[in-house]
């Protein structure tokens, strides 16, 4: 990896990013307005279910938001023959997949800011632990989808396919994730799956930090959730070939 | 520098389950425009994505500037235009240039330089999204001129191109070779052949010429490369 590469990658994906006025909105406004409606549904019920819910969605959305961006851009550079092209230049496979970490990061911690910032300052979720690492594990859930989204974008032939990742690769992860069951109470087997996805770490890590002020299971799940973002990253740079059929 | 700037030993390749080069000897005489032509499909792309080094080839060897092709001492020296413009079309034309000079480690006013070579200078801060289909292959062109290379592989960098800008850029490309740039230049179009040094003809996947345009023709005893092809072609299926 070149430093100067990596970031001249980074530069340009925020730069197009920036130029796509609609994409970048998107990005931005979306959860905020996702976890406003989700405040609005729960406003009129007794106990406050927004605490139980709004912290899967601080961890989620990021998540989502940034494994479609990122399969989708990914998946257009290898297709249009830009990826071809770099690749028989110096550019290191490091660099193509750390410049999108670091400009989808950027971005992440942006979009990450913004959702707690409107949770907890508008909205008013209560969280014991420190806010500012309930936004570190929430740009360590957009990392993650960043990882897995530049990873599956190596299965897909078509934008189409890359979008049909979404429901076979995250819904699972949702629906075992703890928000709709808790993890303890989801039958063994699936509990056993639940246990090696990445996004039950991170919907954990978001419940303690709501629960308690407690933070030592806070950063043994965020590294659970940074394990998983490396090994998301080196299977990415072992699916990019300079050499294709 | 070495006589021959690409060598490509007993190269076979095999493409969705079928040979596409079979077993393919050939070389590209360094300082001079070569042109490889043959029909759609026969593996032009093919050929120049093994020596670019992003084609996974069955068997053989290709040697490029006296390394391996593909090898990392070749990174700087091989510009190369895919068949596809393979820019960004959400970007400009200055930032695209910007980011590959970038990529190469090229000075930023090399961008000024190229732009200049393919005539773009005034479209520098437009979308390459909005320009015409020919203005993007020459931004395109550009990029692989940067840093001036001492190999150039263009896959079709004419198609789509108006007589006179085609000619302005075949003069272009005899200029770089009598600077001493080796140009390694595809098409399917046998009028493209008179402007060559020396050709390389291909079909399915064999090179069943490699002369001047002249002695092609002449050995045919043809006036065009055209007929030459065809002349050619009717020999190897000849008497069966
Ligand atoms: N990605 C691919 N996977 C499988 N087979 C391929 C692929 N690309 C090309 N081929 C096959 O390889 C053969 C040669 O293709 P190639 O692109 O090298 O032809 P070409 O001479 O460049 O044609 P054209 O002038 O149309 O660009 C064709 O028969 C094609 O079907
Ligand atoms: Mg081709």
């Amino acid at each position: 990896m070149t430093p100067r590469i990596t970031l001249a990658v980074a530069a340009r994906v925020l730069r197009q990013l920036r130029r796509d006025r609609r994409t970048s909105a998107m990005l931005l406004a979306v959860p905020c307005v996702l976890i406003t409606l989700l405040w609005w549904m729960f406003r009129d019920l007794p106990a406050d279910r927004f605490d139980q819910f709004g912290p899967g969605l601080l961890a989620m959305f990021p998540f989502i938001v940034m494994f479609l961006v990122t399969s989708v851009t990914t998946l257009r550079e290898r297709s249009s023959g830009t990826l071809e092209r770099l690749l028989s230049m110096p550019l290191g496979k490091g660099d193509f997949l750390g410049g999108y970490a670091v400009a989808f990061g950027l971005v992440a911690v942006l979009q990450s800011v913004l959702a707690v910032g409107i949770s907890v300052g508008l909205l008013g979720l209560e969280v014991q632990g420190p806010v500012w690492l309930l936004t570190v594990v929430a740009v360590v859930d957009a990392l993650l989808g960043t990882a897995l989204g530049l990873l599956v974008s190596a299965f897909a032939r078509t934008e189409f396919q890359a979008v049909q990742f979404m429901p076979a690769v995250v819904i699972p992860q949702i629906l075992l994730c703890g928000l709709f069951v808790p993890r303890a109470a989801l039958p063994d087997v699936l509990g056993a799956v639940s246990d090696v996805l990445p996004l039950s770490y991170a919907m954990d890590a978001m419940s303690t930090l709501v629960r308690t002020s407690d933070t030592a299971e806070v950063w043994s799940d965020l590294a659970a959730v940074l394990a998983f973002t490396m090994a998301g990253l080196l299977l990415g740079a072992a699916t990019l070939r300079r050499r294709t059929p | 520098m070495p006589a021959d700037a690409v060598d490509v030993a007993a190269l076979t390749v095999v493409r969705g389950g079928r040979p596409v080069l079979t077993d393919l000897d050939l070389r590209v005489p360094a300082g001079q425009v070569t042109g490889l032509l043959g029909p759609s499909g026969c593996g032009k792309s093919t050929l120049l994505r093994s020596i670019v080094g992003v084609q996974r080839i069955g068997s053989g060897r290709v040697t490029v500037l006296d390394h391996p092709a593909g090898s990392r001492a070749l990174r700087r020296s091989v510009g190369y235009v895919t068949q596809a413009a393979s820019v960004y079309d959400d970007l400009s034309v200055g930032e695209n240039l910007r980011f590959f000079a970038r990529v190469l480690d090229v000075a930023d006013a090399e961008v000024g330089r190229v732009l200049e070579v393919v005539d773009l200078s005034d479209r520098r801060d437009q979308v390459v999204g909005a320009l015409s289909g020919g203005q993007r292959s020459r931004v395109s062109l550009a990029v692989a001129l940067l840093g001036s290379p001492p190999l150039l592989v263009l896959d079709e960098p004419t198609v789509g191109l108006d007589p006179v800008l085609r000619a302005t850029l075949w003069s272009l490309f005899h200029d770089l070779a009598d600077a001493g740039t080796t140009v390694l230049v595809s098409s399917h179009v046998m009028d493209e052949a008179e402007r060559c040094d020396r050709l390389l003809l291909m079909r399915e996947g064999a090179i069943i010429a490699d002369d001047t345009p002249g002695a092609i023709k002449e050995r045919a005893g043809v006036d065009d490369v055209e007929s030459a092809f065809l002349a050619l072609v009717a020999d190897a299926e000849g008497p069966r």
